[in-house]
């Protein structure tokens, strides 16, 4: 091996931020534990994040110590419950680097997130005032991608089916990138809303999104980036991505399962119509009708997940101390060990980037005609934990015409060690059906 | 785990060299035929199942699809076991095998009934396969339920 060095006045090779992963790997309790009789190795991370021993903490303490229900209540519980479940917005405000606190909704998930605009859309073109950005009707488009997740497909078709609206999207390259050769002619001056995966959960891709916001600025449509997959592992600033809406989930950033994200320009929220009735999203009831709160109230009816919401603010100040930007450097580095340490194995076919530039440690493969299923089966033996499926991206599959694939994710806690034993297990799958 | 008391060799067999694959046309213009195609919504497993009856006796069952080993040689096993057999024999052999699957381990299959069948004892204790291993079998029943032969009481999921 060769070595280089670097010009002085240039950036160095240490000059990139880091952290220690072993010490992290320690914070993770499940990592310690055994899987069929060997040691976890856990490559499903897109699927949902194993949590820190931080975020578990200040779960069970949530329910131990201030448990009561927010934003109702004068008793000191209900202060502290309401100020801690505040606090965590605020927190997840500043992560995403929101000009506004109240620009940030709690939701169950990215899923609801992305049907709360998806209804508000519908909820709008029903009503005589509903605000003109958000009314559709026949001859109205709506753009996605042929790499979205169903979650950013299926409520924009089911949108479509109650307004007449038309539904178009980008295609997808042979490289797994983003086909934007059709821009100009996919998002004109019909276009009302362009919903975009900001990570692909398969391809792993990373998508560029400067080129297609310039023109969806230039014909007045909005943007949502869906970014289920992108703020759990990079550095997300929603004033510098000039996105309208991004969309995420707690389970997928060492937060608990239950809590998710939708954030908004904080004039287009107020713009929205409510989608969902009931407590804490109303200013007055009367049994002739009612009036409803500002955002983010609006948007949060009935009780929230206040111990999941506030577990989420705990993960984020997890990250935070260990820094997106050196989580984001580290899986860097293990995309580009993974990909050449897959390229070693016989008759493996990599679906997306095969650099790791512009994409993330999301990794989909074939093995040969092995079926992913015995894939995931036979690694589930010795204890690598990967999917198998169509990752709920089913155009995905059918654009490289395959049912399926197996698929290895990364995280902050991921080794090279665990690429090593899925590049080994890959070998006894071999074996086994070859 | 024990890897091999899934991937049994009999299932591995069915698999590599699958029996009776591909859809055909029944031999008697006169048969009655029904056609089932069957998806795995989780994994996007397809199999797609072809009976032709006199009436009385399944004079053929065909398929065709795309999925795993276990789905796969299930359906060849299926092929080997049900073609041919009288409908009141079918269903017994259908029912003994959807009564494996759903056992979860417990049940301890009866190889006159089930032949190379048998083989599938080991995936019911792995519940993210047994719809694998049923898919075929629930494409067959909904098959001869539209060529009119009944073949199996309501699965017990």
């Amino acid at each position: 091996m060769t070595s280089m060095a670097i010009p002085a006045g240039m950036p160095q090779y240490d000059d990139v931020p880091r952290f220690d992963v072993a010490k992290v790997r320690a914070d993770f309790p499940i990592l310690d534990r055994e899987v069929n009789g060997h040691p976890l190795v856990y490559l499903d991370s897109a699927n949902t994040s194993h949590k820190p021993r931080q975020v578990l903490d200040v779960l069970a303490e949530h329910y131990a110590l201030h448990n009561a229900n927010v934003s109702r209540s004068v008793h000191t519980l209900g202060t502290e419950a309401t100020e801690a479940y505040e606090g965590a917005r605020a927190k997840i405000a500043a992560f995403i680097n929101a000009p506004s606190v109240d620009e940030v909704v709690f939701t169950k998930n990215s899923t609801e997130a992305i049907n709360i605009v998806a209804y508000a859309f519908s909820n709008a073109s029903l009503r005589a005032d509903g605000d003109p950005r958000f009314r559709l009707g026949p001859g109205d488009e709506i753009v996605i991608s042929e790499m979205e997740h169903h979650s950013n497909i299926v409520p924009w078709q089911l949108l479509a089916e109650r307004t007449g609206a038309t539904l178009r999207w980008f295609p997808v390259t042979d490289q797994g990138r983003l086909d934007e050769s059709g821009l100009d002619d996919l998002v004109t001056e019909r276009t009302k809303i362009v919903s975009l995966v900001h990570m692909s959960n398969i391809l792993g891709t990373v998508n560029a999104t400067s080129r297609i916001t310039a023109r969806v600025r230039e014909v007045g449509a909005l943007l949502l980036l869906d970014c289920s997959q992108s703020v759990p592992h990079l550095p997300m600033d929603v004033v510098d991505h000039d996105a309208d809406f991004i969309v995420f989930t707690g389970h997928k950033m060492c937060g608990p399962t239950g809590i998710g994200v939708l954030w908004g320009r904080g004039e287009l929220l107020a713009a929205m119509p409510p989608v969902m009735g009931g407590g804490s999203m109303i200013e007055t009831v009367t049994m002739g009708g009612s009036t409803f709160a500002a955002p983010p109230a609006r948007f949060e009816a009935g009780t929230p997940p206040i111990a999941e919401a506030v577990a989420l603010g705990a993960a984020v100040d997890y990250l935070t101390a260990i820094g997106m930007p050196a989580i984001q450097w580290h899986e860097k580095e293990l995309t580009a060990y993974a990909l050449d340490a897959l390229a070693t194995v016989p008759g493996l076919r990599i679906f997306g980037p095969t650099v790791p530039v512009g994409r993330g440690g999301t990794i989909s493969f074939a093995l040969g005609d092995v079926h992913p299923h015995d894939v995931g089966q036979v690694l589930d033996s010795l204890g690598v934990q990967v999917r198998v499926g169509h990752h709920c991206a089913r155009p995905v599959c059918t654009r490289f015409g395959v049912p399926a694939t197996t698929r290895a994710s990364f995280y902050l806690y991921t080794t090279t060690a665990e690429i090593d034993a899925l590049v080994a297990g890959l070998e006894r799958v071999r074996k086994v059906f070859q | 785990m024990q890897l091999e008391s899934l991937y049994q060799e009999i299932i591995l067999d069915h698999y590599k060299h699958p029996h009776g694959r591909g859809l055909r046309d029944a031999a008697d213009p006169a048969a009655r035929v029904g056609e089932a195609h069957h998806v795995n919504p989780t994994c996007g497993d397809e199999i797609t199942v072809r009976v032709a009856t006199d009436g009385t006796v399944f004079t053929d069952i065909s398929y065709d699809g795309m999925g795993c080993s276990i789905s796969q040689a299930s359906a060849s096993i299926l092929h080997e076991l049900l073609r041919g057999r009288a409908a009141s024999d079918a269903a017994v052999v259908h029912e003994a095998f959807v009564q494996l699957m759903s056992g979860r381990g417990q049940v301890t299959p009866d190889e006159d009934v089930l032949g190379d069948g048998v083989a599938f004892a080991g995936v019911a204790r792995y519940p993210a396969r047994v719809k694998c291993a049923l898919l075929s079998w629930m494409a067959f029943k909904d098959a001869a339920a539209r060529a009119g032969v009944g073949v199996s009481p309501e699965v017990k999921a």
